[in-house]
C-alpha cells in the first residue's frame, strides 16, 4: 500500500510540475501581443509608464510579422516575429499620450493597429501640439483641389536654376510661400514673368528643390516606404499592395467603420492634376488628420513636424525629380 | 511460420513484465500530455512556435506513423497516457492490483450494438474534417486533447475495462488496422493451455494483473488489431502461456476480417492520406482556404467532397473492382463479405501512403522541434540553447526517393497481398491491383 501512495504521489507531482514550473518561471514583465487587426490588433491596447522611467516591454507576434514603434519618438522600429519574444526599452522624457503603432504590412487592416502609452510624470508638463498650418490658414482639405494646368513634359530643376538666375524670386523662394502655395499657384504668380509654360514649370521645380534638404528627402523617402507605400504604392501611383483589396472591401470597410467608411482608391502623386494643386500645408492637413471617410489614416500622432514635412517633400517628387543623390524619378 | 518469443529473454521479460518500467513511461507521456493541453491553452497562438502542436503533430505523428505503428503495431497504445487517468478511477489503484472494490465506475458492459469501430471510424472522420484548424491552432489542439481525456475518464467511470480505446479513440482505430502489418504480437504459446485454465486470470485479472483492459481473452487472440499490448495478461497468466513474438510482417493479413466496419476503415485511412496530400501539401490555395473555412460554403463543399470520396466514391470503385475480379473468375460469391475480405489488402497501401505523406512535412517541419525545445511556450525562453535554431526544410534531397519507395513498395505489398487473399476466395486479383496502382499513381502526383 504504501508504494500505492508512493506511486499516487509521484505521478500527481510529475503532473503537477509541468504546469507549476513554468507558471513559477513565467517572465513578469508586461509583454505586448501583436495581432492583425482583423484578429484583435494589439493587447493590451494601452500601457502605462513613467517619464524619466524606462519602460520595459516583451513583445510577441500571435500570428504574422508586424514591427513596433512609437510615435513622435526618437527610435527604430522593432520587428516583432511570430511565436518568438523581442525585448525593447523605452524612455520617455516627457509626460502624455504617445501612439505605438505596427509598421509591417500585415493586412489591409494594417493601419489600424495603434495603442497609446500614457506617460506620466511630476516633472514638466506635455508641451502642447502646435496647431497645424492648414488649420491657421483655415483650409478646407477635403474640397478639390486640381492644378487647372500641368506641364507638359517634365520639369527640370537644373533648367529652372539656370532661367532663375536671370529672374527676381525671392518672395517666392521664402519657407512661408513654399508651404501656403502649391506648385501650381506659383506657376500662375510667374506668369508675370513672361517665361512660356514649360519654362515656369522649370522654376517651379527648382524653387520646390530649393526648400528641401538631401537629409529631408531620404527621411521622407524612408517613412513613405514604411507607411505610405502599401496603400499608394512605391511609385506613388495608388496601386500598393492594398489598393485593390481596399475598393473591393469597400463595402465591408464601412460596415466595419459603422457606416462612415467610403470605398476610395489611395491617391495618385504621379497624376499631376492631384498633387500640383495641392499646398504642402493642405497636405499637411490631409497627413495630420487622415482623410475622414476614406480610409486613410490619421497621422499627426505618429510624425513629428519635421517628418511631415519631409514627408510632404517627398512627395513632391513623383512630379519634380530632385537634383539630390538617391531620389529616383 | 518463424516467431521468435522475445519473453524469452530474461531482461526482456523482466522488463515487460515489471510494473514500474511501464509506469514511469506512462507518468512522463502523461505529464508531457497534460502540458501541451497547458501549452495550448496558455502558450502562444502561433503553432509552428507552441510544444502543442509541434510535439504532438510533428514529433509524436512521426513517431507513431514512421516507427511506431510499422514496427511495433499497438506499441504506442501500450503507453498512451490519455486512459491512465480513468483507469486510476477505475480501478482505485495505479500500480498494484487490488480486490478491493472502491474503484470510482458504475462498470457497465458497453453496449452490444456500438461494439465495432463504426464510433471510431466517425470520431477520425471528424477530426479529419476539422484537421486544417486542429493541426495548426493550439488553442484547439489543446481542446481536442482535453476532450479525449475527460471522454476517456468519463467513459471509465461508466463502463467496465478501457471503452474509450477500445470504441471510441479516434486514433486507437487506424492503428489497430495497421497492426495487423507490424512484426511484433502478443499470443499465447498453447491454446490448450488457455483451455485448461479455469480462473482466465488474463481476462478477469487477479492479485498479479488487471483483466484485459482491452477486453480480449488473449486465448482467442488471432490478429494484433484489438490487443493493445498493455502486459497484463503476462503478469497474470498463472503457466507463463504468453509470448511477446518477433514475426515477419503483414502475419496478420493472411486472415483478413470480414467486418465492414474494418473495411471501412482502411477506406477512410487510404482517402484521408489522399485528400491530405492534396489540401496540406498541394499548391492549392484554394483547397486550404476550403479546409480551413469552417463553416463557410467552401468548407462544407470541401466536407461533402471529403465524406461522398471517403464513403462512396473510394469504396465503390473498389466494389466495383472485386466485383470484376469475380467475374473474371467466373465466381459467384456475396459481394459484401469479399469486399470487406479483399480490403485488408489496402492496409500496407495505407499506412505506406501515410507514411509518405508524413515524411514530406515531417522533413519539412523538424526544425521546430529543436526551437520549441527550448521555448516550448512561446515564452521567450531559451531552455537548451536552441531557441533561435532557424527554420529549415531536412533531408529535402532524399524526400521524393523515400517517398517514392514508400509508395510503390506499399504498391508492392498490397498487390501481394491481393494475389493471397484472392488466391484463397478464388477471385482474380488483376482489378484490385489495378485499382492500387491507380490509387499510388494518384498519390505520387499529389506529393511530387
Amino acid at each position: 500500500m504504501k508504494r500505492e501512495i508512493a506511486t499516487r504521489i509521484l505521478i500527481l507531482a510529475f503532473c503537477l510540475s509541468v504546469i507549476v514550473i513554468p507558471l513559477a518561471l513565467r517572465n513578469r514583465t508586461l509583454t505586448l501581443h501583436a495581432r492583425m487587426p482583423e484578429n484583435g490588433g494589439w493587447t493590451p491596447l494601452a500601457i502605462q509608464a513613467v517619464a524619466g522611467e524606462p519602460l520595459h516591454l516583451r513583445l510577441t507576434s500571435d500570428d504574422v510579422v508586424h514591427s513596433f514603434a512609437v510615435g513622435q519618438l526618437d527610435m527604430d522600429p522593432v520587428d516583432i516575429m511570430p511565436g518568438k519574444i523581442t525585448e525593447v526599452t523605452l524612455l520617455f522624457d516627457q509626460p502624455g499620450t504617445y501612439t505605438f503603432y505596427c509598421t509591417r504590412w500585415c493586412g489591409i487592416n494594417h493601419w489600424r493597429m495603434r495603442g497609446t502609452i500614457e506617460v506620466s510624470g511630476t516633472g514638466s508638463q506635455p508641451t502642447p501640439a502646435a496647431v497645424p498650418l492648414y488649420v491657421v490658414l483655415g483650409l478646407d482639405i477635403d474640397s478639390p483641389h486640381p492644378a487647372p494646368e500641368t506641364p507638359s513634359r517634365i520639369p527640370s530643376p537644373v533648367r529652372g536654376e539656370q532661367l532663375a538666375e536671370t529672374l527676381f524670386l525671392a518672395d517666392f523662394s521664402t519657407q512661408e510661400y513654399y508651404r501656403t502655395h502649391s506648385p501650381y499657384q506659383l506657376y500662375a504668380d510667374l506668369e508675370s514673368t513672361g517665361l512660356d509654360a514649360a519654362s515656369r514649370w522649370d522654376v517651379v521645380s527648382y524653387l520646390w528643390d530649393s526648400q528641401v534638404t538631401p537629409q529631408g528627402i531620404m527621411d521622407g523617402e524612408r517613412l513613405y516606404a514604411q507607411n505610405c507605400a502599401a496603400c499608394h504604392g512605391e511609385k506613388g501611383a495608388g496601386d500598393g499592395v492594398f489598393a485593390d483589396q481596399l475598393a473591393a472591401s469597400g463595402e465591408v470597410a464601412a460596415k466595419t467603420m459603422h457606416g462612415v467608411m467610403t470605398a476610395q482608391r489611395p491617391t495618385d502623386f504621379t497624376n499631376a492634376e492631384n498633387i500640383l494643386g495641392a499646398s504642402p500645408a493642405l497636405l499637411q492637413g490631409k497627413l495630420v488628420r487622415g482623410g475622414m471617410g476614406t480610409g486613410m489614416p490619421m497621422w499627426g500622432v505618429i510624425f513629428t513636424d519635421e517628418q511631415s514635412w519631409n514627408l510632404i517633400a517627398y512627395l513632391y517628387s513623383f512630379q519634380f525629380p530632385y537634383l539630390f543623390q538617391g531620389v529616383n524619378q | 511460420m518463424t516467431r521468435i518469443d522475445l519473453t524469452r529473454y530474461p531482461v526482456i521479460k523482466f522488463f515487460l513484465k515489471n510494473r514500474w518500467p511501464q509506469l514511469l513511461v506512462f507518468a512522463a507521456l502523461l505529464a508531457g500530455f497534460l502540458f501541451a493541453i497547458f501549452a495550448g491553452f496558455f502558450g502562444t497562438p502561433v503553432g509552428n512556435h507552441n510544444y502543442s502542436i509541434v510535439f504532438v503533430w510533428i514529433a509524436w505523428w512521426a513517431i507513431l506513423i514512421l516507427a511506431a505503428v510499422p514496427f511495433f503495431g499497438r506499441g504506442w497504445c501500450a503507453v498512451c497516457p490519455i486512459p491512465l487517468p480513468g483507469e486510476w478511477l477505475q480501478r482505485g489503484a495505479i500500480l498494484e492490483p487490488t480486490s478491493s472494490t472502491n474503484g470510482l465506475t458504475l462498470g457497465r458492459r458497453w453496449p452490444n450494438p456500438l461494439r465495432n469501430i463504426w464510433m471510431q471510424n466517425i470520431s477520425f472522420t471528424l477530426v479529419a474534417l476539422f484537421s486544417s484548424v486542429i493541426l495548426t491552432m493550439p488553442v484547439v489542439t489543446a481542446v481536442v486533447l482535453a476532450a479525449m481525456l475527460f471522454m476517456a475518464i468519463g467513459l471509465s467511470m461508466v463502463f467496465e475495462r478501457r471503452a474509450f480505446c477500445r470504441y471510441l479513440c479516434p486514433v486507437g482505430g487506424f492503428i489497430g488496422l495497421y497492426s495487423q502489418t507490424s512484426p511484433i504480437e502478443l499470443r499465447v504459446k498453447t491454446t490448450q493451455a488457455c483451455v485448461n485454465c479455469k480462473d482466465k486470470p488474463c481476462y478477469r485479472g487477479s492479485e498479479d494483473g488487471y483483466g484485459c483492459p482491452w477486453q480480449v481473452f488473449p486465448g482467442g487472440l488471432q490478429k494484433n488489431s484489438f490487443c493493445g499490448l498493455c502486459l497484463e495478461c503476462l503478469r497474470t497468466c498463472p503457466v507463463d502461456n504468453i509470448a511477446v513474438n518477433l514475426r515477419p510482417f503483414s502475419v496478420d493479413l493472411a486472415i483478413p476480417s470480414k467486418r465492414l466496419d474494418e473495411a471501412y476503415k482502411a477506406f477512410i485511412m487510404l482517402g484521408a492520406a489522399m485528400i491530405y496530400a492534396g489540401v496540406l501539401l498541394g499548391p492549392w490555395g484554394v483547397l486550404k482556404d476550403a479546409a480551413y473555412g469552417i463553416g463557410s460554403y467552401a468548407w462544407f463543399a470541401y466536407a461533402g467532397i471529403f465524406l461522398t470520396a471517403i464513403f462512396i466514391l473510394l469504396p465503390a470503385l473498389y466494389a466495383l473492382a472485386v466485383k470484376a475480379g469475380m467475374f473474371l473468375e467466373k465466381r459467384s460469391i456475396a459481394l459484401k463479405p469479399a469486399f470487406a475480405t479483399m480490403s485488408a489488402v489496402l492496409i500496407p497501401l495505407g499506412l505506406m501512403f501515410w507514411v509518405a505523406f508524413s515524411l514530406a512535412f515531417v522533413f519539412t517541419n523538424a526544425t521546430y522541434i529543436l526551437a520549441v525545445l527550448s521555448d516550448p511556450l512561446g515564452w521567450g525562453w531559451d531552455l537548451v540553447g536552441t531557441a533561435s535554431i532557424a527554420w529549415q526544410p531536412l533531408l529535402t534531397g532524399i524526400l521524393a526517393p523515400s517517398q517514392t519507395l514508400a509508395l510503390v513498395g506499399g504498391m508492392l505489398w498490397s498487390a501481394r497481398t491481393a494475389q493471397k487473399i484472392a488466391g484463397e476466395m478464388g477471385i482474380n486479383p488483376l482489378p484490385v491491383i489495378g485499382y492500387c496502382l491507380l490509387a499510388t499513381l494518384v498519390m505520387l502526383g499529389l506529393l511530387l
